[in-house]
């Protein structure tokens, strides 16, 4: 009898530990700091945005929001531990406290920033996207109007499915979507020609694209069906990481619009340091104004984070710039004084 | 002898105890967690239109219609393949269980390896199989084998008047080729149950193989087959749940899209998880009932 007495009582100190909702009346900023260690949701599978490496570490621009923030509030852009996740898991990832920072490709959405939807945080957009088709060059399909009565693949836990069927109505034309869990498994049935054309946001029709055999091959259509605004989340009511974070990622356009680079991020401290006249640089680098301290995050956040993986615009060129084997222009994703949209609020 | 027996009690007592309390807990920390998130459980949004459209449906569907008529197609489609899934795959278990008591040697063999190859192989990756590499390597133009009878493409099956989707038939095959094996096991198993006089029997009457097994060993193998039925005619009903890895517009398929679209994932959940419980308690209501039918009769 004894036994099963103890067997039970531990079973249910077990399942106490570990149901017990973590972070009340602990702030999730504060939790990150005693754990040492940011836990960061990623995709995992796209090329560019967040893929294991040849030397078997994470890369992509996702996974370098996630460095950056781990930088800027540990000290160290390798204080991350990656949690891959699928698209329909990851607000209950985020939602049940698994993770402290979802970097994973999502649409920003009403529905899913609101307390009766998602129940998310969102920090600043990261990529501005549009949702694309891609279909075979043989086909002959050049644009939606060629699509009328098709067969589209489509991927799960998306906004892709309803806006697909957006503009499609809108339009008057009809379809028959099939819908599979995994990118993968709507890659393999366009690529089996179940189905005309594939959907999914731009970046990742042109990320899925470069790991084909022959790329040339496949177009992907110049209609864009929606804004698609990419940007990391934190969980719903907790103000000061979700401050945090935004203001680190602005730290990273910031730093961009100053020219600091991961290069010269040294040199120009030390320029901040020696110069009282260039406030606007010193506030920025943390020399002066305590904005970190303000965030509750350590004051020189900027540098650290730029120190771990460059400015904005480092990032952008390593995962998906010319060189880069995802290579996307960066049109849209620009600074606003070249005509982009990303554009970081005074540091003041 | 008291002791034991207030022994048990005790321990009943202890168990029932630490039951209630594990119970409580669950069910203090959803309401703790759903305080911590702002949100309350409600079922509002199932009125609200899907805006998604579906691939197939066999009742009328259009994404104007509600969230929860969206589900109720779900479930006309689960309910669709696991009803033709639950007839073939019994057909195809009682044949093969049948044939490992073959007095032919390649029958007994075929329907040994046939087991041993489908029953150990995981049912998702049968599925993949049966709908990436078999299915959809079918032409992009219609084989029409025998006439207007059946004509096969990768766009879909054609049989004798019926249109199926690739996706449904590569389901259909998937489940029941993989619940085939298992029942097969399972009907083997009965007909082992029935002692070896009775085939000696049928035998020195001059009967038939096919007769005796038919009207002496099957009747009374039935009765250790049932129970083992139900839980395969289960397991195939939830293994079903697995569509959506092969593009078929399931319950789980349409739950998952409506969880994303609304945020409500508690909601969701409950509400699939009362759609599968509720379509394993009528497969379980049934198979007890057919069970009673069996020994009344006998």
């Amino acid at each position: 009898m004894r036994p099963v007495l103890l067997g039970g009582l531990a079973a249910t100190l077990f399942l106490a530990g570990c149901s017990q909702p973590d972070g009340i009346g602990e702030g999730r900023l504060q939790q990150i700091r005693s754990r040492g260690e940011l836990q960061c949701g990623v995709s995992g599978r796209i090329p560019g945005f967040s893929f294991l490496g040849t030397d078997g570490r994470y890369q992509g621009l996702d996974v370098d929001i996630c460095r950056a923030v781990a930088a800027a509030l540990l000290g160290d852009g390798q204080s991350v531990n990656f949690r891959t996740l699928t698209a329909p898991e990851r607000f209950t990832a985020l939602r049940s406290g698994e993770i402290d920072l979802l970097s994973r490709n999502t649409t920003n959405t009403l529905s899913r920033d609101a307390l009766g939807g998602n129940g998310v945080t969102f920090a600043p957009t990261v990529f501005y996207d549009g949702q694309g088709l891609m279909a075979k060059r043989t086909s002959g399909i050049r644009s939606v109007q060629d699509l009328d009565g098709a067969t589209i693949c489509v991927g799960s836990g998306t906004t892709t499915e309803q806006n697909l069927n957006d503009s499609f109505q809108q339009r008057g034309l009809n379809y028959t979507p099939l819908k599979f869990q995994e990118v993968s498994q709507v890659s393999a049935g366009y690529l089996q020609g179940r189905c005309e054309a594939m959907t999914s946001d731009r970046s990742q029709l042109a990320s899925i694209r470069s790991s084909y055999p022959l790329p040339e091959n496949h177009l992907i259509l110049e209609d864009v069906l929606s804004k698609e605004p990419l940007a990391p989340a934190t969980i719903g009511g907790d103000q000061t990481l979700a401050d945090a974070v935004r203001w680190i990622l602005y730290g990273l356009i910031a730093a961009e619009e100053a020219g600091i680079t991961q290069k010269n991020i040294d040199a120009q401290l030390k320029k901040a340091q020696s110069e009282p006249k260039l406030t606007a640089l010193r506030r920025l680098l943390g020399v002066d104004g305590g904005l970190g301290s303000k965030l509750g995050i350590p004051d020189d956040f900027v540098v650290q984070a730029v120190s771990a993986v460059g400015n904005y615009g480092e990032i952008y060129d390593r995962h998906l710039g010319p060189e880069s084997t995802v290579s996307i222009p960066r049109g849209r994703n620009h600074l606003y004084t070249q005509g982009g949209l990303h554009y970081a609020p005074p540091f003041n | 002898m008291p002791t034991p027996n207030r022994n048990a009690w005790l321990l009943q007592g202890i168990g029932a105890l630490v039951l209630i309390s594990l119970v409580a807990l669950l069910a203090f920390n959803l309401q703790v967690n759903l305080q911590r998130t702002g949100l309350g459980l409600g079922f509002g949004w199932l009125g609200q239109a899907a805006g998604f459209a579906l691939g197939e449906h066999v009742v009328p569907y259009s994404p104007s219609d509600s969230y929860g008529w969206a589900l109720v197609v779900g479930l006309t489609n689960s309910l669709r393949v696991i009803v033709v899934g639950l007839l073939l795959a019994t057909v195809v278990g009682v044949s093969v269980g049948a044939a490992s008591y073959s007095t032919n040697l390649l029958f007994r063999k075929l329907a040994f390896a046939y087991v041993a190859l489908l029953r150990n192989v995981p049912l998702l990756l049968q599925l993949l199989f049966w709908y990436f590499v078999v299915l959809l390597s079918l032409p992009g133009t219609p084989l029409a084998p025998l006439g207007s009878l059946i004509s096969l493409s990768r766009q879909g099956i054609h049989l004798a008047g019926l249109e199926l989707s690739t996706e449904f038939c590569a389901l259909l095959t998937g489940l029941t080729l993989y619940t085939g094996a298992t029942i097969a096991e399972v009907v083997r198993g009965g007909i082992s149950s029935v002692p070896s006089g009775q085939w000696d029997a049928y035998r020195s009457l001059g009967m038939h193989e096919w007769l005796g097994l038919r009207h002496v060993v099957l009747p009374q193998a039935v009765p250790a087959i049932l129970p083992g039925l139900a839980s395969q005619y289960i397991n195939l009903a939830k293994n079903s749940t697995l569509a959506i890895a092969v593009g078929y517009a399931d319950l789980y398929a349409v739950s998952d899209t409506t969880i994303t679209q609304t945020g409500r994932a508690i909601e969701g959940f409950l509400l699939l998880l009362g759609g599968f419980l509720l379509i394993d308690l009528v497969i379980s209501a049934l198979m007890t009932a057919l069970s009673r039918l069996v020994s009344w009769r006998r």
